[in-house]
């Protein structure tokens, strides 16, 4: 059906037009999935280089840099789980402050003055802070898949209840001072990269696995294609839903402690920011907001772009504010040059291909 | 008698109207502050800036769309339009118009991006809160603009009434704006060809595409119309105040929605009246200031808020399902 039209496609390959061998490489990058991604990365990072000689890719920065993303990175994989079931959850900052201020609660009453059961009472704190996270969890997972309404509303819900007691019960004031140990995990260098620059990469392949590997991480995707389709297929959708929203929580749980050990305090009040940007993150690393498609590593590699972008501009003494709306304005962007690529074909793979495809 | 039960279930207003009156007795028992006539006009004014935006997000939210973008857009209409009148010494109706104009332009804005991009609006709108809000925090470096002009700030009472020994009832410029919103908003989606394709569009999108429906111009009018009453209550927040501070108003979204949602609006589009987001707002005002009265901490407020939310949608949802199952 197509060799009418392109009757060179198999005949005169070695004398093919340069665009038209450009167009057969950019789609075979494509179909790797985060080409795109990991381009704009490569150029952001030589643009800053080029830019800011000796000052952008020096190791202090690098090392920097690898302090400040395990933050929002964790918090990014806790909203990912939902997203990908084509759901939402809000609650997160409120969970990992949840879980912070509990675990700072024991942290700093328990503790005796000469610090001698200092081990145990954090080892304690943290089981605590865990359990907490799985249960809230669990909680928000079962009200999703029994009140039968959309996860964005039930979790406004539960964010406004979990953030309106940790303020209630703290009068909005922090609690701080954390035993040496916690500390130690925020500043440490471990093989020469930071300790939660390795617990996020740990975090984000066990993520990885369990997404791709597991019959738990399918059925993810497969409620967040067609919900119905995964119920009738056999599949007990909601111990699903109860199992997404408390890794979800499991992740702020591990973000709770990361945001201790580097604060040295916990608050109701903390990374309330970061709630949107990580759902940008998410959806700039090719998740779709439908549910259902998106991978761990796309997820990542967004992460890098934005944390080079804000580590850039913050080196070229851009402001705080200014930095925060490229952010915006990337997502935008890329959006942009999507639409663009399918509305005008630029990088079109052959036609044959684009005609077969709605016919089939 | 059966079919005017299932009806009354069905319907929120009603539902809402029940709880009110409900609460209402309560506090009144509870508090004798509380049924004072000054007192409700007084909660009313409170509520009018977060009325007059719930009402602009629940008609996106009828259409099946969402904007997070509203509080940042009524922030810039507001702060654009307080340097007109204060660093420009603009007239009053020119600042005004800034104000609108500007709130109108950012809500198309978005309206543009999704109708274009074909994006979810939740994402673009969060993307242009993020833009609009970061900018305006830039340009302004988070100063507030003090000492706006008379005609501005100056409390502006339409009718006042004594109604006892220092008590009086205060008939406020919010109140009325409000009041004036609300009608033409209910006029606009009850009453013409434009809200009746609104509700089709969040009913069944293509279904009304196929009946001739033009879903751009429906989204540039949703997305425009809520920037416009943003950009209104963005004025209104100033004269309330008196000044112009960046990130006043930064915050409560999900408020809003919570309200929007509180009356019966579904992010599913299609469903939903401008009384019931009305009654939502005024069960919300009356909780808080109930609350207040009988002293219990304004911390605790925002837990009441969650719990109501999660009951509301929870047995709205509930009842669909059980619905659909007593069908099948």
């Amino acid at each position: 059906m197509s060799q009418a039209n392109e009757p060179k496609a198999s005949t005169m390959m070695p004398a093919e037009p340069p665009a038209d061998r450009l167009r057969e490489l950019f789609h075979l990058c494509r179909s790797s999935g985060n080409t795109g991604l990991l381009a704009l990365l490569g150029v952001l990072f030589l643009t800053f280089s080029l830019y800011l000689p000796g000052r952008f890719a020096t190791h202090d920065t690098l090392v920097s840099m690898m302090f400040q993303l395990p933050e929002l990175g964790l918090l990014a994989l806790a909203m990912l789980f939902p997203l990908l079931s084509g759901g939402f959850n809000l609650a997160i900052i409120a969970t990992t402050n949840m879980g912070a201020l509990i675990m700072a609660w024991i942290m700093t009453s328990y503790i005796d003055s000469t610090g001698s059961n200092a081990g145990l009472i954090v080892l304690l704190a943290l089981v605590a802070g865990f359990l907490a996270c799985l249960l809230v969890g669990a909680i928000t997972g079962y009200l999703v898949a029994t009140l039968n309404t959309h996860p964005i509303l039930v979790t406004l819900g539960t964010m406004s209840i979990i953030n309106g007691t940790c303020v209630w019960l703290t009068r909005g004031k922090p609690i701080a001072g954390f035993p040496e140990v916690l500390q130690s995990v925020g500043n440490a260098i471990f093989l020469g990269i930071p300790l939660p620059f390795w617990l996020f990469v740990a975090a984000t392949v066990a993520v990885g696995l369990l997404l791709s590997r597991t019959r738990f991480g399918i059925s993810v995707y497969m409620v967040g294609s067609n919900l119905e389709a995964t119920r009738y297929s056999g599949i007990n959708t909601r111990n699903v839903l109860i199992g997404i929203y408390t890794a979800s929580s499991v992740l702020c749980w591990c973000a709770a402690i990361l945001m201790m050990a580097r604060f040295n305090s916990a608050s109701a009040g903390y990374a309330a920011s970061y709630l949107l940007i990580t759902v940008l993150a998410a959806i700039l690393g090719g998740v779709d907001p439908n549910g259902g498609f998106g991978k761990v590593s796309g997820l990542f590699i967004a992460l890098l772009v934005l944390q080079v972008i804000s580590s850039g501009l913050n080196l070229l003494g851009v402001n705080t504010q200014l930095t925060q709306a490229t952010w915006g304005g990337t997502m935008i962007a890329v959006m942009l040059v999507r639409y663009l690529i399918a509305r005008f074909g630029l990088f079109k793979p052959r036609r044959a291909v684009a005609k077969s495809a709605p016919g089939a | 008698m059966h079919s005017l039960l299932t009806r009354f279930k069905r319907s929120s207003e009603a539902y809402l109207t029940a709880v009110i009156l409900l609460l209402v007795v309560v506090f009144g028992v509870l508090t004798p502050d509380f049924l004072t006539l000054g007192n409700w006009f007084d909660l009313v004014e409170s509520y009018s800036v977060t009325a007059i935006l719930a009402i602009g997000l629940f008609v996106v939210l009828v259409t099946g769309g969402i904007d997070i973008s509203f509080a940042a857009t009524a922030s810039v209409a507001q702060y654009l339009a307080a340097y007109a009148a204060i660093r420009l010494n603009m007239p009053a109706p020119v600042v005004l118009l800034i104000g609108a104009v500007t709130g109108t332009l950012l809500g198309c804005l978005n309206a543009v991006l999704i109708d274009r991009l074909r994006a979810t609006a939740i994402i673009i709108t969060i993307s242009t809160m993020s833009v609009y809000f970061a900018l305006l925090m830039y340009f302004t470096s988070g100063k507030s603009i003090y000492g706006l002009p008379g005609w501005w700030s100056d409390s502006m009472v339409l009718f006042e009434m004594t109604t006892g020994p220092d008590q009086s009832v205060r008939l406020t410029l919010p109140i009325v704006v409000m009041i004036v919103v609300a009608v033409g908003t209910a006029f606009i989606m009850n009453r013409t060809s434009l809200g009746r394709q609104l509700y089709a569009m969040g009913g069944n999108p293509e279904a009304a595409r196929r009946v001739g429906v033009s879903l751009s111009t429906m989204q540039w009018f949703a997305y425009g119309y809520l920037g416009l009453l943003a950009g209104i209550a963005g004025l209104l927040q100033a004269h309330r105040v008196g000044e112009s501070v960046p990130n006043a108003m930064i915050g409560g979204e999900l408020n809003v929605v919570a309200a929007a949602v509180l009356g019966g609006a579904s992010l599913l589009g299609g469903i939903g009246s401008v009384s019931g987001v009305v009654l939502g707002i005024l069960l919300l005002a009356i909780l808080r200031n109930g609350l207040n009265l009988m002293g219990v901490s304004p911390y605790f407020f925002q837990i009441v808020i969650g719990t109501i939310l999660l009951a509301s949608t929870g047995i709205t949802g509930l009842s669909l399902r059980r619905r659909r199952v007593a069908e099948a």
